[in-house]
């Protein structure tokens, strides 16, 4: 930690660190020895597996139902996979939909020699491995090129429920100077179990994430960006029953910045916490190898909690999730841990907290680009209000030098926004993060004033609470509430049926090629 | 175009308040002054801002002023109007559904519970359907409530479970059943596309195949729910924007008691 303009206490903070270290090698124990219908669904999507059956089921829903009901998952998709190929000759694709119509009976062939599948599956793995090396080497090409843009990038969503529709307004908003654009998925979609197929014309509250709206809104980002001589970053949502298939469809198609944050799947929207913890391992590998920056989802313990009594839930879950991130392979450049401006407008001093809030994350995760969230709770509608609100999350944003900005919008609570929302925006934030450039470098806080001692106070409770969680587990603490003040059971939620326990013979080559390949 | 701060123009109208004709108030009794702002998908040009000016005559806006337009995209361009509305109403004639209820304190409340009912009132809340918000039920549920106005859980004479985000309809009549439900509380955040109707209006059907809609108060509430149209809807009353948990918590009560629907315990 560099010098602390908050005076932090670097042993604190280091032992804070510990603390949830040896949570998340806790959590690991168990991941290690699991695996999920949708990782193995993310093996197929990798190998090369796509489409959907004359039912609309996609493909690898298809296989991966196959292999479970046949009692054969345990072994891992690739090793039947593997297998296949070796048998019959044909490709990944093709076993799949002559699975899907019934003319070949996966489950069935008989396993050949375990080392030669294994081989033959991490040769097709490869291949795929190399397309999202080069996709990530395209983006930084590009953005060496270009250069990049020093200072919080503006990250604006784009909600209509039509792909095409987005791109109209994404393209309107890039060149109003919104750096991130992420499309918002449809309303409910974390809780289907499959990835929908193709382009998207008609979603509610927002447009599926699908391989086929990936690449259309890549496209036209990369076009748009290409005339205004930027490279405009692409965001969408691992959230949810498919963490790692979208992470999966995000590498291969050169998303830039995606949310994944298992936490909140279970907080907030009641995914069984076995189930996504072991999918949220193998989509922040996939994450971390295709260079996406993760956006993790603490802000969100502020909308249903108080974001002043509970701040120290924030940072705690910051610790873990960067915990998390590390056994991923994933290094801290990448990790755009979140909070968020969400203190009630009525509170006294409430900037000041917020303030603080916001330079403890800087110091204590200094090279990560933070994600931070502007106020969502306190908005009424009352627009004007609301732009206030806005531009004094805006302050904080460029005091504290955060990175990934999530644009505030007046008329939030009100509608998704509209094309001049978003520029009022943009607009808003471009003001104030060149008039107060610099400000930041300027300032100190006072010794024991307030800011300071707010957040020593912050960090003091998040240490407390990282240690009662080393006592007694993550899962126990997610059951007993003490994140966002929601209880959830270890055996409760979506897709625990999901879970299998790994055979010793199981093969994932994609864990092998992307944690340890990276550096060649 | 900006006329400066001091208006020399004459204000050649009536200056009295008729409440048959009321109008907006700029700075003077009926001169009718309005804002609006919108987006044309127009170049930002002289014949894109008339286009804009006869728009806002067309809203019944006199006297348009477009005071600022900006270009959001090649063919994209937003406008702030100002003008004088020649429309005006008669508001003695307006009637408008309002839940119509004394809002009682949290202690009223639970006293009221006490004296009229004689046992606990059993609330369950869900967002339903697809929404998968908490914010308003969580408002109006959760222990410490919003903007001071303490949730349903605090009240001693309720037991409220509140259910989350994402509840379907069935499960919520389920869950209304097994709890042993007086009051049903329903919330719509996420309302793109009016999927929130359809939605309560699902929940209601349900309800009455059941043959539950009667022995139940049924309430719903969010950004876009009025008390009208929740009547409509079929619902007992609609909480909009600005409504707490003592609003529905006294309508809750008092609407129990007065259907007869509260068995003593």
């Amino acid at each position: 930690m560099s010098q602390s303009k908050l005076n932090l206490d670097p042993k604190r903070v280091a032992e804070a660190r510990e603390l949830a270290h040896k949570i998340a090698l806790d959590t690991q124990k168990f991941i290690d020895r699991h695996t999920t219908v949708t990782v193995e669904r993310a093996v197929l999507r990798l190998l090369g597996v796509d489409g959907i059956d004359a039912e609309e089921v996609p493909l690898p829903n298809v296989v991966v139902a196959h292999l479970q009901k046949a009692g054969k998952l345990a072994m891992g998709a690739a090793n039947a996979i593997g297998n296949a190929v070796l048998k019959t000759g044909l490709a990944p694709q093709q076993i799949a939909e002559r699975t899907a119509k019934g003319e070949l009976d996966l489950a069935a062939l008989p396993m050949g020699d375990l080392f030669e599948v294994r081989a033959k599956v991490t040769d097709l793995a490869r291949a795929t491995v190399e397309r999202i090396r080069a996709n990530r080497a395209r983006r930084e090409d590009r953005l060496r090129a270009v250069g990049d843009k020093s200072g919080p990038l503006l990250y604006v969503i784009v909600a209509t429920g039509n792909i095409h529709e987005d791109i109209v307004q994404a393209r309107a908003a890039a060149k109003q100077g919104a750096d991130v654009i992420a499309v918002i998925r449809t309303t409910g979609q974390s809780l289907l179990d499959y990835v929908p197929f193709g382009a998207t014309t008609e979603g509610f509250g927002g447009t599926y994430a699908t391989q086929e709206n990936f690449r259309l809104m890549r496209a036209a980002l990369d076009e748009e960006g290409e005339k205004l001589g930027r490279y405009i970053r692409l965001c969408n949502y691992c959230s949810g029953l498919c963490m790692p298939e979208i992470a999966a469809m995000g590498a291969l198609e050169r998303l830039d910045v995606m949310l994944n944050d298992a936490l909140y799947g279970i907080l907030f929207r009641d995914i069984n916490m076995q189930r996504t913890m072991v999918d949220q391992y193998f989509s922040r590998i996939i994450n971390g190898f295709a260079g996406v920056i993760i956006n993790t989802g603490e802000d969100n313990y502020l909308t249903t909690d108080d974001a002043f009594e509970a701040a120290h839930t924030v940072l705690a879950s910051q610790f873990i999730n960067e915990q998390f991130a590390v056994l991923a392979g994933l290094p801290e450049e990448q990790m755009g841990l979140g909070h968020a401006f969400e203190m009630d407008p009525e509170l006294k001093k409430g900037f000041l907290y917020e303030l603080a809030q916001a330079q403890m994350a800087r110091e204590i995760f200094p090279r990560a680009p933070l994600k931070y969230m502007p106020p969502t709770k306190f908005m009424t509608g009352n627009i004007f209000r609301g732009h206030v609100q806005d531009a004094l999350f805006n302050m904080v944003t460029t005091m504290t030098n955060q990175r990934i900005c999530l644009l505030g919008m007046l008329t939030e609570a009100i509608h998704t926004p509209f094309m001049s929302d978003r520029y009022l925006a943009l607009e808003n934030a471009r003001y104030i993060f060149s008039t107060m450039e610099g400000l930041g470098d300027e300032i100190e806080f006072k010794k024991g004033g307030i800011i300071e001692q707010r957040a020593h106070t912050v960090l003091e409770n998040a240490a407390r609470l990282l240690g009662e969680i080393e006592r007694d587990g993550l899962f126990k603490t997610l059951e007993k509430g003490k994140f966002a003040g929601v209880k959830r059971p270890v055996n409760g939620g979506k897709g625990l049926e999901g879970v299998v326990e790994k055979d010793t013979a199981y093969v994932n080559p994609f864990i092998d090629l992307m944690l340890g390949g990276k550096k060649s | 175009m900006s006329s400066g701060l001091y208006s020399t123009s004459k204000k050649d109208f009536d200056k009295t308040l008729d409440l048959t004709r009321v109008k907006p108030y700029g700075d003077t009794m009926n001169d009718g002054k309005v804002q609006v702002s919108f987006t044309l998908p127009l170049a930002d040009d002289d014949r894109a801002a008339a286009a804009a000016a006869q728009l806002a005559e067309r809203m019944g806006l006199r006297e348009p002023q477009v005071v600022f337009h900006k270009s959001l995209d090649a063919q994209f361009t937003f406008f702030i109007v100002y003008g004088t509305c020649e429309h005006a109403v008669d508001f003695t004639a307006i009637k408008v559904h309002t839940v119509d209820n004394q809002v009682m304190s949290m202690p009223e409340t639970n006293e009221f519970i006490r004296d009229r009912i004689g046992r606990k009132v059993v609330i369950i809340g869900a967002s339903t359907g697809t929404d998968a918000h908490t914010v308003g039920i969580d408002a109006i549920m959760n222990m410490k409530g919003y903007a001071g106005h303490y949730g349903l859980e605090r009240y001693e004479m309720i037991e409220a479970y509140n259910l989350g985000s994402q509840v379907p309809n069935e499960e919520f009549v389920k869950k209304a059943v097994e709890l042993k439900a007086d009051v049903l509380l329903v919330s719509q955040t996420v309302t793109q596309k009016n999927v929130h109707v359809q939605n309560l209006t699902e929940l209601v059907e349900l309800l009455e195949a059941e043959g539950l809609r009667d022995k139940v108060v049924l309430v719903c509430g969010g950004p876009r729910i009025t008390h009208e149209l929740a009547k409509e809807l079929g619902y007992d009353a609609g909480f909009g924007p600005g409504k707490y948990a003592d609003d529905v918590a006294s309508f809750a009560v008092n609407d129990l008691v007065r259907r007869g629907l509260a068995r003593k315990g």
